[in-house]
């Protein structure tokens, strides 16, 4: 009888245990920390974005970086998280509309409640990448209709494959750290999807002498664009340390390699289109920090510092030389996005084949990692640009995804909001 | 009367304002105004690519004065608006015109008792 008292108490403690795992609380506001610090970013897009447009389209890039984060709360919540982390494991009801669970997928320090939360502010970054590319010629609509599913599937899937434990190429043991590919990749192929369906903007590609003439188009604010990328290298302080989800001697040496990669790839811009140019181009140079931030954040955890620095260095290169190549292709980006998300994110992606120090090409001269990151690169592409291609294309034929030839050379404020951003003639 | 409309640097409005007011003139508008002479505008580079900036912001002083002030205005704007020495090439440029009518709202006085 005694006994059978004892086993049932000692059944109903491991019961308790089992329903309430003793969380780490350091670790928990740590990520909750680093998880609103991600959700600043918004504001960094947003003065990133509206600065490097003309004033007569600020309103409609402000919208879209506001309402954005809105669209990704709703589609993650409702069915991006059970995709990228719940359908390998419990799927069953409770899946989609997450409300709560107990533990997140690789060990119960955090509650999943914190986990979801960091995981929502990253889907709303993916989310923003888009808007810019596609600035001052779509409609507002349409990016909203894309935005949701981007969030709710594309964005998903990727992340199913690459940082769900059960995703196979997890299981292979490709190294996305914070998300180069899962996030800046995946923004910077749907972007590229829809500058190509797009077109560009009029008056961005002229002729002269049969051959095509690359103009000009500048922002209307680059102390907008500056205070945006401040924000946004504030914010990868808590993207990029807080993905270990934990707090440990690692998230202090990741903060030190993405600050690192930053800087010089801010510093390698500023050179490089100092002799190219014949003057420090301030708008490559803002990009090649934020192309240093982005190409850092897949082997942040996995680099030494001196490996930051070069991963910094070759980000720099790629904006000088990026933006200018995806212009001479014809292609229109005002922000600059695919060349600082997605060339930095796939190149990023690919480094860490190079430089971890686990693994990597210059410590063990092996290829294996490498050819391991470019299969994971390819997945992404593959996915992400096709399933982007196939979204616009229809978006486009129900509703057509650029505005009218007048609204565009008007202004889409007025045309798409009805708001100016700077109202010249006071009542 | 005459009306004197004078295209100067921005930078030059200060000095300018000074040399009028030291010759008694206390009554003058001026507008934000964009234009270029001869030499054209300048260039910009904005993300790897150069474009031509034609029109520089300038400010244009308006004033209308008495037949017998028009030489001294001039000579007043003149010099407050001149780059160094030797002037420089965008300080500008001073247009006299006749003025038929004035008009002072408040009062209903007309011309010369309305300068």
């Amino acid at each position: 009888m005694t006994n059978e008292i004892l086993q049932a108490v000692t059944n109903a403690v491991a019961e308790a245990a089992q329903a309430a795992p003793q969380f780490n609380w350091v670790d928990t506001i740590w990520v909750l920390i680093a998880g609103v610090l991600v959700f600043f970013m918004n504001a960094g897009f947003a003065f990133v974005e509206s600065g490097f447009v003309r004033a007569k389209n600020t309103v409609v890039v402000l919208a879209k970086n506001f309402v954005v984060f809105g669209l990704a709360t709703i589609a993650f919540w409702a069915i991006g998280y059970a995709i990228m982390f719940k359908v390998f494991g419990d799927f069953g009801s409770g899946v989609f509309f997450y409300s709560m669970g107990t533990a997140y997928p690789t060990g119960p320090t955090i509650p999943e409640m914190a986990f979801f939360f960091f995981q929502l502010v990253f889907a709303g970054t993916a989310a923003t990448i888009v808007s810019g590319a596609i600035a001052e010629r779509s409609k507002f609509l349409v990016f909203v209709l894309f935005s949701v599913l981007l969030v709710a599937v594309i964005y998903p899937a990727v992340g199913m494959m690459i940082w769900n434990p059960d995703g196979f190429l997890f299981k292979d043991g490709f190294i996305d750290f914070a998300g180069s590919t899962v996030v800046h990749s995946v923004g910077g192929w749907a972007a590229l999807a829809g500058i190509i369906i797009l077109g560009p903007r009029i008056g961005k590609f002229g002729k002269a002498a049969g051959k095509r003439k690359v103009n000009a188009i500048p922002g209307h604010s680059m102390s907008l664009a500056t205070l945006g990328t401040f924000i946004l290298w504030l914010g990868w302080f808590g993207f990029n340390p807080g993905s270990m989800l934990a707090v440990n001697e690692d998230v202090i040496k990741i903060a030190v390699n993405t600050n690192m990669a930053a800087v010089t790839g801010m510093l390698t811009a500023t050179i490089i289109s100092w002799i190219r140019f014949k003057k420090p181009d301030f708008g490559m140079i803002l990009n090649g920090l934020l192309g240093g931030l982005v190409a850092i954040t897949a082997g942040c955890n996995a680099v030494t510092v001196g490996g930051a620095a070069i991963i910094g260095v070759i980000a720099g290169l790629l904006i000088v030389f990026g933006i200018p190549m995806f212009e001479n292709l014809g292609l229109d980006d005002p922000v600059g996005a695919t060349s600082v998300h997605l060339l930095n994110g796939v190149v990023g992606t690919f480094l860490v084949g190079v430089f971890a120090v686990n693994g990597g090409l210059w410590y063990t001269g092996t290829f294996e990692l490498i050819l391991l990151q470019l299969k994971g690169i390819g997945y992404t592409a593959v996915v992400v640009f096709g399933a982007s291609l196939i979204f616009w294309f229809i978006l486009d034929k129900i509703f057509k995804i650029r505005v009218p030839e007048k609204e565009e050379i008007d202004g889409l404020d007025v045309g798409e909001m009805g708001t100016e951003a700077y109202v010249m003639h006071d009542k | 009367m005459k009306l004197i409309l004078a295209v100067i640097r921005p930078e030059s409005l200060e000095s300018v304002r000074e040399k009028l007011y030291a010759k008694g003139i206390d009554s003058l508008t001026i507008i934000d105004v964009q234009g270029h002479g001869k030499q054209k505008g300048h260039k910009e580079l904005y993300r790897g690519r150069e474009y031509q900036v034609d029109f520089l912001n300038k400010i244009q002083i308006e004033l209308a004065v008495a037949d017998n002030m028009v030489d001294t205005v001039i000579e007043a704007i003149s010099t407050g608006a001149k780059s160094g020495s030797m002037g420089a090439i965008g300080d500008g440029k001073i247009f006299v015109t006749n003025l038929e009518k004035v008009v002072r709202i408040r009062t209903g006085e007309l011309n010369d008792s309305a300068l």
